[in-house]
């Protein structure tokens, strides 16, 4: 018997075999250690839902596995993704015998940020031909005005450094709709309740109509960010985009990668400091600097997501060079579909802002007669272009 | 816990009485519901369009024997629309009497006029209020994900307090907690604070057994054999990277519309005339027209 590896350093050491043949204590005991070693294996478990999980245990029968098996999962659960980190927990905690791996999947790792590896010491990659002798000549260029032209793709550590503070200091203002929801205004139709209100006030005199009218809204945005091996040298940089893009509307922004499959990291980009939030989307992304196959994984997108409501009448925005192995047939109606659903649909390509671009790659090819616009964004001057042409769509 | 109200008396006697009503639930399902009803929370309940979402809110009330009041959700709704309202032109007409009784001599008392224009006969209760002033009653929100955050908030005070308070009338409160359905398509997602007083239920479309079973207990007319093809293409369909993969009431559509047309068996003919009953998109009837043959293959 091999005991059931702890998830994390955080979670009691070991199961003390919940099993329901113990007192009280020891079952309480273990039902809610249960619930700690889900919280260490990435379901946020708050003390409520707790509560939630013994009121339903005591509804039900314990005795039952499957019933408890319920109760946890109906009371501790917030999305699919908690039920397959559930689903693992379960057996592992429950049953110590059984032979299945336990194979939580550690979520607060004090592993190596995937990220940090994209920063510092790696000068751009093998791909880029041209950055063997970049460093010496831009070390010199750190004012801000000559940063924010330069590509993305080629700072040196410490001007990534110094785009970091620059980034955290854009200010994206998100689109605006109209809304169905009404608010007091000067003009507009007649608002029966305030009216009947200053009437009731003038001795039911109607003086003045009172009116209201629609209000405008913030419109959804979705930004999707290829991370393949191609587009490498921006990761990095459009990450921390992403990051101030969300952190400034969480509610109307989401956020995915595209690389050899779909991710949304909208979660991770939520919190607040910048560097845990990429660790966390870091984390999240299995596919970092992989092939891409952005056909299907825009169509991952466009069916899981895309067509539900996430994209519809949404500003879309696609960061990738459009590079496809194979065949761009799936590419261009997928990126057709999105268009359909899309408010407006913006493609940024890092590489569309250098000397001599021209759009001949298969994959922006096939995309190209479906795009509202086809943006630079290599830099952080074209990064805030790209603000200014999402905040009037 | 709410002891006093009838119900069964564990998830197997719900399943049994939902299986009653034609509805079938699994294990899953039937605990959720069962702990909805004992603990007094609402039920969030999410999955792919047509997984039994708002048909479990249906079989529910039919078990129950209570009625099913529906809000459907969408862009921009606000209390007015879920809650309760004011008959503003009758407040108005009734104003303009008073007024005219007080020209006549009579007093023009404001605080008398004014709780009887705010009087029960003007409120006009819109879904949530009449939930709670039915019992029992089953109250389904459909497609809460379409709906604002701000409406949210505005769910959670009423969902955990089972009570709503109009500033001009009072405290209207439930007298037994109405069974509560919520449902999600996850278009976006629905904030953690509503989701943490509510029971989650991830649906998933049934397998191909459960399938057949809610063929036959729906449709009883549809003949065996055409039930189970049905259900054997369907499963297949889902697999067939579809725009739509169809879901429980495609499947039902299907076997009613084949059972229509006189169709004793799937054959390539009778499932393409039919086959507008259970693919929505072109793209998708296009596909599956060329592959009609490998598709009915058993």
């Amino acid at each position: 018997m091999t005991p059931p590896r702890s998830p994390s350093p955080a979670a009691p050491p070991r199961a003390p075999a919940a099993e329901p043949t113990g007192s009280v204590d020891e079952l309480l005991t273990g039902l809610v250690g249960f619930t700690e070693v889900l919280r260490a294996a990435g379901v946020p478990v708050t003390q409520d839902r707790v509560t939630a999980f013994l009121q339903a245990c005591d509804t039900l029968d314990v005795t039952d596995r499957e019933q408890t098996y319920w109760a946890g999962r109906l009371t501790l659960c917030a999305d699919p993704d908690d039920i397959v980190r559930y689903d693992l927990a379960f057996p592992s905690w429950f049953e110590p015998t059984s032979n299945r791996p336990a194979s939580n999947r550690d979520d607060r790792p004090p592993a190596p940020p995937k990220l940090a590896a994209l920063l510092p010491g790696r000068e751009g990659g093998e791909d880029e031909s041209d950055d063997a002798d970049g460093p010496q000549i831009k070390a010199a260029a750190t004012g801000a005005e000559i940063l924010r032209n330069r590509d993305l793709g080629e700072l040196s550590p410490a001007e990534r450094e110094h785009l970091r503070r620059l980034m955290t200091l854009l200010r994206p203002e998100p689109p605006t709709r109209p809304s169905r929801r009404r608010r007091r205004h000067r003009h507009g139709e007649a608002d029966p309740q305030r009216t009947l209100r200053a009437a009731l006030r003038n001795q039911g005199e109607i003086f003045r109509l009172s009116r209201r009218d629609t209000s405008r809204r913030p419109r959804k945005v979705v930004l999707l960010i290829d991370v393949s091996g191609s587009m490498e040298p921006y990761a990095d940089a459009l990450m921390r985009f992403a990051h101030v893009v969300v952190r400034r509307s969480p509610r109307s922004v989401e956020a995915f990668t595209l690389g050899t499959r779909l991710t949304r990291i909208t979660r991770e980009l939520r919190q607040r400091d910048p560097e845990r939030a990429l660790r966390a989307a870091g984390a999240a992304i299995p596919d970092w600097s992989g092939g891409t196959r952005l056909g299907e994984v825009l169509q991952a997108f466009v069916d899981r997501w895309g067509r539900r409501g996430a994209a519809r009448r949404a500003v879309v925005v696609v960061f990738s060079d459009g590079w496809e192995r194979g065949e761009t047939e799936l590419l261009g109606t997928q990126v057709e579909q999105l268009s359909r659903l899309a408010h407006r649909l913006v493609w940024v390509n890092p590489h569309a802002g250098k000397d001599g671009y021209a759009p001949v790659q298969g994959g922006i090819v096939a995309a190209l007669p479906h795009l509202d616009d086809l943006l630079a964004g290599h830099s952080l001057d074209t990064l805030e272009e790209l603000l200014e042409v999402v905040r009037n769509a | 816990m709410n002891d006093s109200a009838p119900g069964p008396g564990s998830p197997a006697e719900l399943a049994d009485a939902l299986r009653a009503t034609g509805y079938l639930a699994d294990d899953g399902l039937a605990t959720a519901t069962y702990l909805a009803m004992r603990m007094n929370r609402p039920l969030f309940c999410e999955g792919e369009p047509g997984t039994g979402k708002t048909a479990l809110a249906q079989a529910l009330a039919q078990t129950l024997d209570a009625p099913l009041i529906r809000l459907q959700c969408h862009d921009g709704i606000d209390a007015g629309q879920a809650l309760y309202d004011w008959d503003f032109p009758r407040q108005l007409l009734h104003l303009r009497t008073l007024e005219a009784a007080s020209g006549r001599g009579g007093e023009f008392d404001a605080d008398a006029v004014e709780s009887s224009l705010y009087d029960e006969r003007f409120l006009l209760a819109r879904p949530i209020l009449q939930a709670l002033r039915t019992s029992p009653s089953v109250l389904l929100i459909d497609e809460i994900d379409r709906a604002d955050d701000e409406f949210e908030a505005f769910l959670l005070e009423v969902l955990t307090e089972h009570a709503v308070t109009i500033p001009e009338f009072g405290e209207v409160r439930a007298a037994t907690p109405p069974v509560v359905v919520l449902t999600s398509n996850r278009t976006r997602e629905v904030h953690d604070a509503l989701k943490r007083r509510c029971l989650y239920l991830w649906l998933e479309h049934p397998g191909i057994e459960r399938e057949i079973e809610i063929l036959h207990s729906r449709l009883p007319d549809v003949p065996e054999r055409l039930a189970a093809s049905v259900a054997r293409a369907v499963q297949k369909l889902r697999h067939a990277d579809l725009i739509k993969p169809p879901g429980v009431a495609e499947t039902l559509d299907w076997a009613r519309a084949l059972h229509l047309i006189g169709a004793r068996h799937l054959d390539p003919e009778s499932a393409a005339r039919t086959l507008g009953a259970v693919l929505k998109y072109r793209e998708d009837a296009d596909r599956v027209h060329k592959q009609l043959d490998t598709l009915l293959a058993s």
